[in-house]
C-alpha cells in the first residue's frame, strides 16, 4: 500500500489570498500528474469552496484561519478545507435548477453547483470539535 | 497581490471593457464598479473582451448576472468576446451560452450592436 502524502496550507481568510490558494492547489495537482484540464477544475472548485468560507462562514472577517490539506493516495487527490466559522447545512442549500436559474437570471448558489460539477465527490460536515470541513475528491482516472 | 486589470474603451456603438488576469471574488468588485459607472452614464451597450483573461470564478460570472436584467430593460446588452477555451468552459458549465452572446472576435460583438440599433 502506498504511503499517503499530505500537503498543507494555513492561510488568513482574505479574498486577496485566493490566488495563493489556487496556486498551491494547482501546484500539487500538477506535481502528481493531473492534466491541465483537471488542474483547472480542481483549482476552480477550491476557489469556490474558500470563497464560500470567507464570505459565508467568516462573514468577510479577514484574520481567521482557513486550513487546506491536500492528500494524495494511489488513486485520488483529496482536498480538505477546514474553518471555524458559521456552519451551514448543505441539505439546506438547494442546487440551482438550471432551467429555472436561466429563466430568472438569478445570482447565487453557483459556487456549490460548480464544486459538485467539477469534482468527483463533495462532502460537507460539521466535526465534533465544531469545525466545518469540506472534503472534495478527484480521481486520477476519470471515472465517468 | 492583484493580478487583475481592466481597460475601458468608449467606442461606437458600444463600450468595450477588456479584462486581464484573474477575475475572482477579490477582483470582481472592480468590474462591478466599472459597469455601475457605465450604467450611471447611461451606457448600456457593453462588450467584454476576455482575450487576456486567464481565470474566472463564479464571483466574476455573478457580476454579469447581476446587471444583465437592468441593462436589457434599458435596451442594452452585455456581449462577450474572445474567451479562451479555459474561460469558455466555465461559462459553458453555468449555461452562459444560452444567456449571453459569446462571439469569437470583439469586432463581431460590436457589429452585433450596430445591427441592433
Amino acid at each position: 500500500m502506498n504511503k499517503i502524502t499530505d500537503y498543507k496550507l494555513k492561510i488568513p481568510s482574505k479574498t486577496d489570498n485566493l490566488e495563493l490558494i489556487r496556486n498551491f492547489v494547482a501546484g500539487v495537482a500538477r506535481k502528481v500528474g493531473f492534466k491541465e484540464d483537471d488542474v483547472s477544475k480542481i483549482e476552480l472548485a477550491v476557489d469556490e469552496a474558500c470563497t464560500n468560507v470567507i464570505e459565508h462562514a467568516y462573514k468577510n472577517e479577514k484574520d481567521k484561519d482557513i486550513d487546506l490539506a491536500v492528500k494524495i493516495d494511489f488513486n485520488k487527490l483529496t482536498i480538505v478545507i477546514t474553518d471555524r466559522g458559521k456552519s451551514f447545512d448543505m441539505k439546506d442549500i438547494k442546487m440551482p435548477e438550471m432551467e429555472k436559474y436561466l429563466a430568472e437570471l438569478r445570482v447565487g448558489g453557483l459556487g456549490i453547483y460548480l464544486m459538485k460539477t467539477l469534482m468527483d465527490e463533495v462532502d460537507y460536515v460539521v466535526r465534533p470539535d465544531g469545525k466545518n470541513e469540506v472534503r472534495m475528491v478527484k480521481f486520477f482516472l476519470d471515472q465517468s | 497581490m492583484n493580478n487583475f486589470s481592466l481597460k475601458r474603451d468608449d467606442r461606437e456603438p458600444a463600450t468595450v471593457i477588456s479584462l486581464k488576469g484573474y477575475l475572482d471574488a477579490h477582483t470582481a468588485p472592480e468590474l462591478e464598479e466599472t459597469i455601475k459607472s457605465l450604467l450611471d452614464e447611461g451606457k448600456v451597450k457593453i462588450v467584454i473582451n476576455l482575450n487576456e483573461l486567464d481565470y474566472i470564478s463564479s464571483a466574476g460570472l455573478g457580476v454579469f448576472m447581476g446587471f444583465i436584467e437592468e441593462i436589457r430593460d434599458k435596451g442594452g446588452d452585455i456581449k462577450l468576446a474572445e474567451a479562451s477555451d479555459k474561460v469558455y468552459r466555465v461559462f459553458d458549465l453555468l449555461g452562459f451560452p444560452m444567456l449571453y452572446e459569446i462571439l469569437s472576435k470583439e469586432e463581431e460583438a460590436l457589429k452585433r450592436f450596430s445591427e441592433m440599433s
